[in-house]
C-alpha cells in the first residue's frame, strides 16, 4: 500500500514540472510584445531594451523557466498587470470560495446521482428509470453558464426567492446564513452536470451487476430487494463509482468558472475570467497553475482512496509486498 | 508439370483473381454499408437526430438567403418580444432580429462543434496509433507530454490557451483541437494495443506486409469504430465548450452572432426580455443532444455482434 502511494506520488513530479513549464509557456504564446504593455507604445527602443535586460526577457528559455519556477517555489507570482497587487494576494484568498462552491455542488451531485442512479437501476425501464434518462441526457449537454442564468431568471428576478450574485450582501451581509443563501443557485448550477453524469454511470454499473449470478442467487433466497440492493449490489458497484464522483469534483474546479462568471462568486475562476479580460497574463498564469495543481492532487486522493477501498488492488499490492 | 508451369499458372491466377477481389472488396465494403445503416436504422432517436442535424445544417449554410433581416442590423424594438415588429423571435438588446442571428450563428456554432473534433481526431488518431503500435520511448514520449494536458480540466484549458491568444473563431477551434488530442489519442492508444496483439496483425507480418501496409489496412480500420463513436458525442459537448468559451469573450466577437455571444449578450436583458438568450441556449442544448443520439447510433452500426441482431 505505501508502495503504491509513494509510486504515485513519484509519477505527479514530472506531471507537475510539465504543468509549470505549460503554464510558463502561455506568457510566450501570448501575441504582442511584454515591453509595450508594460511601457505603453511611444517607448523608445531604448527603454524596452533597458525593461528587457531588467526582466531578463533576453536569456534563453530555459534559464527564464527555471528562474520563473524558483519564484513560484517560494510562493511569488508576481504582479498583475491589470490591478499594481502581487498574483498571490489576489489568488490566494480566492481558492477556498472556489473550493466550498466546488465541494458543495460536488455533494449535491453525489447524493442525486447516487439516488437516481440506484433507483433507476431498481427498476429498470419503469417510469422512474424513463425520466432519470431523460433528465440525465438533459443536463449532461445543457450549458452551464446557460442552466445559471435560467435559474438566475426563475429564484433571483421572478420569484425573487434568492440572491442572483456575489457571496455576501453588500448591506447588512454577512454572516454563515448570507452565505448559504447565495451559495444556493450557484451549487445546483454547478452540479447539475455532474450529477447527470454520475447516475448516468451508477445506473450502468448498478445495472451490470444486478444481472450476475449471485444477485439471482440472493434474489431465490428470498433476501429482501432493499437488502438485495444495498449490501449485495452497491457494495460491488462502488469501485467505479468512486472514480467518477472523484473525477467529478476535479473537474468542478474548473468547470465551476461558468458559474463563478455568472453568479459574481469571487473564486478563481471569477479572477481568472477578469485576468482573461484584461489580458493580465502573470494572473492567468497564476490561477490556472492553482486550478492545474488542485486537480492533479484531486486525482491523486482519488487514486488513493480508490487503493484503500477496492480489494482487489488491495489484496494484490498485499500479496506483493509479502 | 514442371516449375515454370506451376509459376506462370499461379501468377495468372493472382492476376485474374485480384480484379475479381477488387470487385469482391466493393460488393463485401456496400454490404457492410448496408449492414451499419440497418444497424443505425433500428435507433429511432438516432434516425431522428440525423434528420434534425440535416436540417440545421441546410438551414445555417443557406442562411444568407433564408434569414429574413441582416443578423448585425436593429431593425426592431430593443428586447422586442416574438412577434412583435414581424419579427419571429422578436429582437435582441440591439433590436437585431433574433431568426436571423439563431440562423447565422448556427454557422459558427456548428463549426466550432465539428472542426475542432475532426482536428483533434486526426491528431489524435496519428499520435494514438504510432504510439500504441511502435511502443517503446516514441510511446512514452507521446503519452508523457499528453498527460500533462490531462492535468488540466478540458474546459480550463481551451479558456486559458484561448484567454492568452487574440480572441476570435479560429484561437476558439484551436484552443479546444489542443484540448481535446490528449482524451482521443488515449482511446486510438487502448485501442491500437489491443489489435496489435490480434492473430490477424501477426499473420499479415509473416504474409511479409510492411509495416505501413500493416497500419492502414489493418491497424487503422479496427481502431477507427471506436474513435467515430466517440468523436461523434463529443462534437455536442465541444459545441457546448465552444459557446461557452464565447460566453466569455475569448471565442466569437461581437457583433458577429453565435449561440454562445447570444446567451451572453441576452445576460444584459434577462428579466425584459428572456427570449434574448434562451433561444439561443436551447438550440445549443437541443444539437448537442442530437449529436450524442447520432453517436448512440454509431455505436450500434459500427460494432458488428450488434449488427447481426
Amino acid at each position: 500500500m505505501t508502495r503504491f502511494i509513494a509510486a504515485r506520488l513519484l509519477m505527479i513530479i514530472p506531471i507537475l514540472f510539465g504543468v509549470s513549464f505549460f503554464v510558463f509557456m502561455l506568457a510566450h504564446i501570448a501575441p504582442g510584445d511584454v515591453t509595450i504593455t508594460l511601457t505603453g507604445p511611444y517607448a523608445t527602443e531604448e527603454t524596452r531594451e533597458k525593461i528587457r535586460e531588467a526582466y531578463g526577457l533576453n536569456d534563453s528559455l530555459p534559464v527564464q523557466y527555471g528562474r520563473w519556477l524558483g519564484h513560484i517555489l517560494e510562493g511569488d507570482f508576481g504582479k498583475s498587470i491589470a490591478n499594481r497587487r502581487t498574483v498571490s494576494d489576489l489568488i490566494f484568498p480566492k481558492f477556498a470560495n472556489t473550493l466550498s462552491l466546488a465541494v458543495t455542488s460536488a455533494a449535491l451531485a453525489y447524493v442525486i446521482g447516487l439516488f437516481a442512479g440506484i433507483f433507476a437501476a431498481s427498476r429498470p425501464y419503469g417510469y422512474f428509470d424513463r425520466i432519470t434518462i431523460a433528465s440525465t441526457l438533459m443536463f449532461g449537454s445543457i450549458p452551464p453558464f446557460w442552466f445559471g442564468l435560467l435559474l438566475v431568471l426563475a429564484f433571483s428576478l421572478s420569484l425573487r426567492w434568492l440572491p442572483a450574485t456575489g457571496m455576501t450582501n453588500l448591506i447588512g451581509g454577512g454572516g454563515p446564513v448570507d452565505v448559504i443563501l447565495h451559495l444556493i443557485l450557484p451549487t445546483i448550477a454547478a452540479g447539475a452536470a455532474p450529477a447527470a453524469i454520475i447516475a448516468r454511470t451508477v445506473r450502468a454499473t448498478m445495472l451490470e451487476v444486478l444481472s450476475q449470478n449471485y444477485i439471482k442467487v440472493a434474489r431465490a433466497k428470498g433476501i429482501r430487494r432493499g437488502i438485495i440492493l444495498r449490501k449485495h449490489a452497491l457494495r460491488n458497484a462502488l469501485p467505479p463509482i468512486a472514480t467518477i464522483c472523484g473525477l467529478q469534483l476535479g473537474y468542478l474546479m474548473g468547470g465551476v468558472l461558468f458559474v463563478e462568471v455568472i453568479f459574481a462568486w469571487p473564486g478563481i475562476g471569477y479572477q481568472l475570467w477578469q485576468a482573461i479580460q484584461a489580458r493580465d497574463i502573470p494572473t492567468i498564469q497564476g490561477a490556472s497553475l492553482i486550478i492545474g495543481v488542485s486537480f492533479v492532487a484531486v486525482n491523486l486522493a482519488v487514486d488513493v482512496f480508490n487503493a484503500f477501498t477496492d480489494p482487489k488492488i488491495r489484496i494484490s499490492e498485499g500479496v506483493r509486498s509479502r | 508439370m514442371t516449375n515454370k508451369d506451376q509459376i506462370q499458372e499461379t501468377s495468372t491466377q493472382r492476376r485474374r483473381s485480384a480484379s475479381e477481389l477488387r470487385r469482391e472488396n466493393f460488393h463485401i465494403m456496400l454490404r457492410t454499408l448496408q449492414l451499419a445503416w440497418h444497424a443505425y436504422a433500428k435507433d429511432k432517436a438516432a434516425v431522428g437526430a440525423l434528420i434534425f442535424i440535416g436540417i440545421i445544417m441546410i438551414l445555417t449554410i443557406f442562411a444568407p438567403y433564408i434569414a429574413p433581416h441582416d443578423p448585425n442590423e436593429a431593425v426592431g424594438t430593443r428586447g422586442g418580444l416574438p412577434g412583435t415588429d414581424g419579427l419571429i423571435l422578436g429582437g435582441d438588446m440591439e433590436g437585431r432580429d433574433l431568426l436571423s442571428r439563431l440562423l447565422w450563428g448556427g454557422r459558427i456554432a456548428l463549426l466550432t462543434g465539428v472542426a475542432p473534433t475532426v482536428a483533434a481526431t486526426c491528431i489524435a488518431v496519428f499520435l494514438g496509433v504510432v504510439a500504441g503500435y511502435i511502443g517503446g520511448w516514441i510511446d512514452q514520449i507521446i503519452m508523457r507530454v499528453l498527460d500533462v494536458f490531462f492535468a488540466f480540466p478540458l474546459v480550463l484549458l481551451a479558456i486559458v490557451i484561448a484567454g492568452s491568444l487574440d480572441p476570435g473563431v479560429s484561437t476558439l477551434i484551436l484552443s479546444i483541437t489542443i484540448a481535446l488530442v490528449p482524451y482521443i489519442a488515449r482511446l486510438v492508444r487502448t485501442t491500437t494495443v489491443s489489435v496489435k496483439q490480434e492473430p490477424y496483425i501477426e499473420a499479415a507480418r509473416a504474409g511479409g506486409a510492411t509495416t505501413p501496409t500493416i497500419l492502414a489496412r489493418y491497424v487503422l480500420p479496427n481502431t477507427l469504430a471506436p474513435v467515430i463513436v466517440y468523436s461523434t458525442t463529443l462534437i455536442g459537448l465541444m459545441m457546448v465548450v465552444a459557446s461557452g468559451l464565447s460566453f466569455l469573450g475569448v471565442g466569437t466577437q461581437p457583433p458577429e452572432a453565435d449561440w454562445g455571444t447570444m446567451v451572453s449578450d441576452g445576460r444584459a436583458v434577462l428579466k425584459k426580455a428572456p427570449h434574448a438568450s434562451a433561444f439561443a441556449g436551447f438550440m445549443i442544448v437541443i444539437v448537442s443532444l442530437a449529436f450524442a443520439f447520432i453517436g448512440d447510433g454509431l455505436r450500434d452500426a459500427l460494432d458488428p455482434r450488434a449488427r447481426v441482431r
